[in-house]
């Protein structure tokens, strides 16, 4: 397959303006500015594009939304806060490739009617922060960014926006609270960010990764794009594969293939012998049939989420409850301690966990952890919380016995 | 107008109305406990969740608003399945120590326990164990019974623009606290209280003097003298199960008797005594070409706001030291006097409808009377344990009058107690001051009630005098950012820390409805009708004081003994 997101990363100095350039850089934006932003939707939307920052909402859909509001300004904001837990997908682009989602933010902004972005970096990321700041300053060296673009009559600016290492500052209405000074909680929803964002205006906030398939989506069209990986779920996905694999990394593969291609084929196969695997990363539920194909309705459908596609592999020398546990200790962690029922219920069923992996588990909790579960689902306000019991309600019904041994006797 | 049904029943209702609103339409108070009307939602608890049809998950029913079509249902199984969880999973990490709480029956957390049929907990685990926070002289705070839901932070920032308290931490950790967890006493907080009010359980709460009042109380040696602020006449019945608006005025002075103090006088005596002395400095201001507009001093709670957010307004500032503090100086004066009683064996004990007045006995230059002027303030919650704790039948008691030498008041001085109180009784009396006529309709309508900000023009001579009356912090800031901007067009502005005036003070039974606070405030204005004087200057306490004592407003005596200064406070 042709490579689309990862097609200039092993170039030398990849990047680097000139290497971009003198890939084709930047004639997406000027075709797309030759072009109405209702066109420029209009081919995004005909794509099937969507989020690839784990909620999977359509790209083009969100970009309507947000150029239909009527309130000036507006703003688009490129999500680069890449916090879960096996997911390493953002940062090979924002490290060798920032000309490639910067030119798609310069596009989204034209798109959606605004000439003010955000790049919203996740704060560890010390290395990519220097290198998306220069890519910045040469964006606008060369004219891409600033005023009056390419003589277009369109100007954009793009501000760097370092994160201070809450992984809930991802999630969107957390980021733009973080971004407007506050704490970094997340916000009711709606109103949509797409109606009332950052400063209270209509705001676009995109993944770094779903940013960069724009180029090409405007160069060769939405119909092209469309056709590639999985008719449900279009595209090409960065699979960040890590866990018990021969061969973990971040794999560029059209949605749609399976978890076994994913991690025979590519990932060198399991180390040890499989026991299960998380296809979304730690939000996401424990799947154990390796012919689950990886895109967003199959998995879902399977019971678990494809989120950021980070695919995380078990195998059977390592404890179920372990990883159970360790998952709602990074979410009791995480958690911004707003919603009682996230900040409460990771705490109890870090508790609970903890027993069973000491080996003095009761009984009666393993029900009650499966109903903290719904509980959790139906009433936390952001997606950390609805997710955080996800696996240990996974390993609960997929390895009972496991738990069970663990019961204190 | 939008079209929807909840539990199936048809509900036709504005646009931008919230799911909990519309569904008192049928019938239906969704249970909640971080939502508080008067207040921005902040759905932090989850509890008021409910069921819409086609949605995956519960919505927050507080912020959710309705559309068209929605079908909303508040009492499916789910609906009280997730209630009851997060109820319980608030209780596991609560301290339950219910009887000795001083919330024990006036707290939501028990009462959502019990009505949503809460039987058990069934997560059990590590519980909080934080220090308490008492370095302020007024309110305690207590973490290990916070249950997070922010109304203390909304209400001290939305409400009051005070802003002292906010979330710390994050997670597991996360707490309510102050500026790098100095604690309230040594940041901006104004003392005002209505952290308190808005606190569903009994996280926080005033610093109690009970104990050390029981013990001069029972002390021969000592000589107890206790007065009353205007608006606990207004409220304390609330904690005997009277009516709202039921005025206790001699219940009060006779349970106060009962409980073994030495005299009982009033602090409504000092109010016009207040009013005296505030609207002689008016008149002096407006003929001499002194600092206006002037400003009311009588709230402690403004008064530290002031010194920390608007210091440069201080020439402003009335001189006059409040009512509290002007009994205070001359219990230990006048009265010691009088009665032939050693100040040195007085004990003076105020019951205020305000916690900011423990602060202010504190102040280090209220000992005028060269003694502690007051040396404990009790709230009127503190009263009414008190008054329980000695097993006086209060709504049976007869009425009572306070003794006449500083017990005795007019109408003006018991309307202090409500918003727009003190102007109307300082117009009341500053007229005379100035024309030497009296002021014929002593009623002053346009500056009660509880709009934000009220004005008046009242003519005084030929001399358009401008009035305004601001009550909360937040509103305050409105007439001060004028004054600072010097466009102030007033000559005289009153402001009450607290939505409502003294009657909706940090002190007064738990309660953040404005409108009992207005039914508290016409209870004071239907005694100020039912008084035979009406007038500050009337009142022939008052008359006496200045001849045998004091002799002339801003004499000497009472330049010494009723007026004060005011001090820049830091920010931090």
């Amino acid at each position: 397959m042709e490579k689309i997101l990862t097609q200039n990363i092993d170039k030398p100095n990849s990047q680097d303006i000139k290497v971009y350039l003198d890939g084709g850089g930047y004639k997406a934006l000027e075709k797309a500015l030759s072009m109405k932003p209702e066109e420029v939707i209009a081919e995004v939307q005909k794509s099937g594009l969507v989020g690839r920052g784990g909620a999977a909402f359509p790209v083009g859909l969100k970009w309507s939304f947000t150029r239909r509001e009527h309130t000036e300004p507006k703003f688009i904001i490129c999500n680069a806060d890449e916090g879960e837990p096996g997911t390493f997908k953002d940062r090979i682009i924002l490290k060798n490739d920032p000309h490639l989602f910067l030119e798609a933010l310069i596009i989204g902004g034209y798109a959606i009617g605004a000439s003010q972005g955000f790049v919203y970096i996740r704060g560890e990321y010390y290395r990519e922060i220097e290198v998306v700041e220069k890519a910045v300053e040469q964006a606008k060296e060369k004219g891409y960014l600033g005023d009056n673009i390419l003589g277009s009559g369109f100007s954009f600016t793009i501000q760097v926006y370092k994160g201070a290492g809450a992984y809930v500052c991802g999630e969107e209405t957390a980021l733009i609270e973080s971004m407007e000074g506050n704490r970094g909680a997340p916000d009711c929803r709606p109103p949509f960010p797409a109606q009332s964002g950052f400063l209270g205006k209509p705001t676009a906030v995109n993944n770094v990764e779903t940013l960069a398939n724009i180029t090409a989506i405007i160069t060769k069209g939405g119909d092209w794009y469309s056709k590639i990986g999985s008719p449900d779920s279009p595209g090409p996905k960065l699979f960040c594969l890590s866990g018990q694999v021969n061969k973990p990394g971040v794999y560029e593969l059209p949605l749609g293939i399976t978890l076994r291609e994913l991690i025979e084929n590519y990932g060198g196969g399991v180390r040890g012998e499989f026991k299960a695997v998380l296809p979304g990363g730690v939000s996401s539920s424990l799947l154990t049939d390796l012919n689950v194909k990886l895109d967003y309705k199959s998995v879902a459908k399977a019971g678990s989420m494809l989120g950021s596609a980070a695919v995380i592999v078990i195998n059977k020398d390592t404890s179920i409850i372990d990883v159970a546990k360790n998952t709602v200790e990074f979410f009791a962690h995480e958690s911004c301690g707003k919603c009682s029922i996230c900040r409460e219920g990771t705490r109890r069923g870090r508790e609970i966990l903890s027993r069973f992996a000491n080996g003095g588990g009761r009984a009666e909790e393993l029900d009650l952890m499966l109903e903290l579960g719904e509980v959790m689902y139906d009433t936390a306000c952001c997606g950390l919380g609805q997710a955080a019991m996800n696996v240990p309600v996974s390993a609960i019904t997929l390895f009972r016995d496991e738990f069970d041994q663990k019961v204190r006797k | 107008m939008f079209t929807l049904t909840i539990n199936g029943e048809k509900v036709t209702i504005p646009e931008g109305t919230t799911i909990m609103d519309a569904a008192k339409q049928v019938y239906i108070n969704i249970p909640h406990l971080c939502y508080l009307e008067g207040l921005e939602p902040g759905y932090h608890c989850r509890i008021c969740g409910v069921e819409i049809e086609g949605e995956p998950r519960l919505a927050p029913s507080c912020v959710r608003q309705i559309s068209e079509g929605m079908k909303v249902h508040t009492n499916t199984a789910r609906v009280r399945r997730a209630r009851r969880m997060i109820v319980e999973l608030l209780l596991a990490n609560h301290s339950i120590d219910c009887p000795t709480c001083e919330r024990n029956q006036v707290c939501e957390l028990q009462k959502l326990a019990f009505e949503l049929g809460v039987k058990e907990v069934r997560f059990d685990g590590e519980k909080p164990s934080y220090e308490l926070d008492e370095t302020s002289p007024a309110i305690i705070r207590d973490p290990n019974k916070c249950v997070l839901c922010g109304r203390c932070v909304r209400v001290c920032h939305d409400v009051q623009t005070v802003s002292v308290i906010g979330f710390v931490n994050r997670g597991l950790e996360t707490m309510v606290s102050t500026f790098m967890e100095n604690g309230l006493g040594n940041v901006e907080c104004t003392n005002c209280g209505q952290c308190i009010h808005v606190c569903p359980v009994g996280a926080i709460t005033e610093k109690s003097a009970i104990d050390e009042v029981w013990a001069v109380i029972a002390n021969p040696e000592k000589h107890v003298v206790v007065q009353e602020a205007p608006a606990i006449r207004a409220a304390l019945g609330e904690e005997f199960g009277l009516p709202a608006g039921t005025l206790v005025t001699g219940k009060m002075h006779a349970a106060l008797k009962r409980l073994g103090f030495d005299a009982v006088f009033d602090t409504n005596f000092t109010a016009d005594l207040t009013i005296m002395e505030e609207g002689s400095e008016l008149v002096k201001r407006v003929k001499e070409g002194g600092v206006l507009p002037q400003i009311t001093s009588c709230s402690p709670g403004w008064i530290k706001f002031m010194e920390h957010f608007y210091p440069d307004l201080i020439p402003n500032v009335s001189t006059c030291k409040s009512p509290q503090q002007m009994f205070g100086s001359l219990v230990k004066t006048y009265y010691s006097e009088k009665a032939g009683v050693d100040p040195r064996k007085i004990v003076s004990v105020s019951v205020m409808p305000c916690t900011a007045k423990k602060f202010e006995a504190q102040r280090p230059e209220m000992s005028d009377s060269g003694f502690r002027d007051v040396d404990y303030v009790l709230t009127t919650r503190e009263l009414a344990r008190m008054i329980k704790e000695a097993g006086i039948d209060f709504a049976s008691l007869p009425d009572e009058p306070a003794s006449e030498l500083m017990g005795f008041y007019s109408g003006a001085g018991t309307i202090f107690g409500a918003t727009g109180g003190v102007m109307e009784a300082a117009l009341r009396t500053a007229y005379k001051l100035v024309t030497g006529k009296e002021l014929e309709k002593v009623d002053i309508e346009p500056v009660r009630g509880l709009d934000g900000v009220k004005t008046a023009t009242v003519n005084v001579d030929g001399l358009e005098v401008k009035v305004a009356v601001t009550h909360g912090l937040g509103n305050a800031r409105k007439v001060l950012d004028e004054i600072r901007a010097g466009k102030s067009p007033y000559h005289f502005i009153e402001i009450m820390a607290c939505p409502g005036g003294c009657v909706g003070g940090g002190g007064q039974p738990i309660s953040f409805d404005l409108a009992l606070r207005d039914t508290r405030g016409k209870v004071l204005y239907n005694e100020d009708r039912a008084l035979p004087y009406r007038r500050s200057h009337d009142n022939p306490s008052i008359k006496k004081v200045y001849q045998d004592y004091l002799k002339e407003p801003l004499g000497k005596e009472s330049h010494h003994l009723l007026h004060t200064k005011y001090t820049k406070r830091e920010r931090v």
